[in-house]
């Protein structure tokens, strides 16, 4: 059973307790967009087989959305930060690279 | 190939069976062919087959990374039906319907496709108008279905509780010519015919990078080194955003996880199949007279094949409250397959960004249904360059056009 910790209340929450959203950290695109740029973030996804990041929301406990570093492969969790994050800590950069050498991600790569 | 019949087993059965040959040749790479199809579940294999049968397409390779029919094809809940709301859905999913109905004669193997009946119960008064507009839907674009009365559910399915607590069943969706088939045989039967037509099946496989050159694929590398090809299918299911990584693009799919599971065999009780969208769980017998039992997906993407417990416990809930002789029932096995999961819940078959790349994808959770229609579209598509009929509207492209072939909506659930 995969358990995140919520960083807003602190709670290490099992995922009965929480709400999955997708991929973290797109760049969102308005009216008058580039199509492109609007197709990328609506319908396009990163969907690797290892480090994700992605949107999570503490449905049945403060109720606040936040985000986490997660592997798709081994369901290894690296760290959860705040949804207003525009991207991940350093910390959880550090602890990602100590098992990831040499990772990258489309957005702030 | 030597054709199995009653006279081949009364022949064999007279020599001990040393006579059987193997079904599909052990094949090593050569160093180019006409076309690359990467995946030997039923998919690739139906797409290598028709590519040869329709199109006169032989030298081609099939690649797979583990065992044949080793994914989703051995590991979903069988069912085959093709009650559809939208046209394009509808065409592509009856297109393999009643190439089912045929499929045992035409690869001369067995595939037990068992038209024994679908129905998806209608359980809130929600339901009953969507299954009815799907039934009309159905009747204008050539498919039988009827919408039924709760007393007819309860005669084709005697072990039904109808008057649950919660979800009374209002009616159903009633498909009599979907069913089952045996969900290997259908991978093995289109291995043999394929490699009778002179394909390779290169199992253990695994393609590491798609080469191009000047916008064109012009071959991958494999762990059993390059091979050149003028064609590359790409239809891997759940790994397919690996492969569109390789070959340089991006795609509106997902990877998530599907649970299955199968109880003890118990004597026949059910032979129908039924679909229990509102609570969410969906059952058939297996031959064997295991119930065999599946739901929906997990919600996080997911490449490990093992799903969360708390989704069985959501589907057998479910199912305990539909069918409550099953409450006693021990579960064999459980497993997990990782399905590509579209925003619209519609398959991909289409051109991609690079030439002579072709992509067949996002089945989700219904692929198996869909295997020789599928198989049909796509080697149209790979013969010809142009999607034909059945795929033109299951582009990569329908996205940004706003074209989608809403099933999600129409569907509410997995499907």
């Amino acid at each position: 059973m995969l358990i995140l910790e919520c960083p807003y209340c602190g709670v290490h929450a099992d995922e009965t307790e929480l709400a999955p959203g997708g991929e973290a950290h797109l760049k969102r695109f308005g009216p008058g967009s580039d199509i492109d740029d609007f197709e990328g973030y609506l319908f396009m996804r990163e969907n690797p087989k290892g480090l994700h990041f992605e949107r999570w929301r503490h449905a049945y406990g403060c109720g606040k959305w936040f985000l986490a570093a997660r592997c798709t492969a081994t369901l290894e969790v690296f760290g959860t930060y705040p949804a207003q994050s525009a991207e991940p800590p350093q910390s959880i950069k550090d602890a990602i690279t100590a098992k990831r050498p040499g990772w990258s991600w489309r957005d702030f790569a | 190939m030597k054709r199995y019949s009653v006279f081949a087993i009364a022949r064999e059965a007279m020599r001990q069976h040393t006579g059987w040959d193997r079904a599909w040749a052990k094949a090593t790479p050569k160093k180019k062919y006409d076309a690359i199809i990467v995946g030997a579940g039923g998919h690739g294999l139906a797409t290598a087959y028709y590519l040869g049968k329709n199109h006169g397409i032989r030298n081609v390779a099939i690649l797979e990374k583990g065992w044949l029919g080793g994914g989703n094809t051995g590991r979903n809940t069988t069912i085959i039906r093709s009650n559809y709301l939208q046209d394009p859905s509808a065409a592509i999913y009856e297109k393999a319907r009643s190439l089912y109905e045929t499929l045992s004669q035409d690869l001369n193997y067995n595939v037990m496709f068992s038209p024994r009946g679908v129905m998806m119960l209608a359980q809130t008064q929600h339901e009953i108008r969507g299954y009815q507009r799907t039934a009309h839907a159905n009747s204008l674009q050539g498919v039988t279905t009827e919408f039924i009365g709760p007393h007819k559910v309860k005669e084709l399915c005697p072990i039904i509780n109808i008057d649950g607590p919660r979800y009374p069943v209002l009616g159903a969706l009633w498909q009599s010519r979907g069913g089952t088939a045996r969900h290997d045989a259908v991978a093995w039967g289109y291995a043999r015919a394929c490699s009778d037509m002179g394909m390779d099946i290169i199992q253990q496989c695994e393609v590491t990078g798609v080469r191009q050159a000047n916008g064109k694929v012009v071959g991958v590398d494999t762990t059993q080194g390059s091979i050149d090809c003028d064609k590359l299918g790409i239809v891997v299911a759940g790994h397919t955003g690996v492969l569109a990584d390789m070959a340089g693009f991006r795609l509106p799919v997902e990877s998530l996880c599907l649970q299955a599971l199968v109880s003890e065999p118990i004597k026949p009780c059910m032979d129908v199949v039924v679909m229990a969208n509102t609570v969410h769980g969906y059952m058939s017998q297996s031959d064997k007279g295991e119930m065999v039992i599946g739901g929906g997906t997990d919600g996080f993407n997911n490449y490990t094949q093992r799903g969360s417990f708390h989704h069985i416990e959501e589907t057998v809930r479910a199912l305990v409250e539909t069918f409550p002789m099953i409450s006693r029932l021990k579960m064999l096995r459980q497993w997990g397959g990782i399905v590509d999961m579209t925003g619209d819940r519609s398959p991909i078959i289409s051109k991609t960004p690079l030439g002579n790349c072709f992509v067949n994808c996002g089945w989700g959770t219904g692929g198996f249904k869909a295997i020789p229609g599928s198989g049909w579209a796509m080697a149209d598509l790979m013969a010809k360059g142009e999607p034909g009929p059945l795929a033109a509207e299951f582009s990569m492209w329908r996205f940004r056009e706003g074209k989608f072939i809403d099933e999600s909506v129409a569907a509410g659930v997995a499907h």
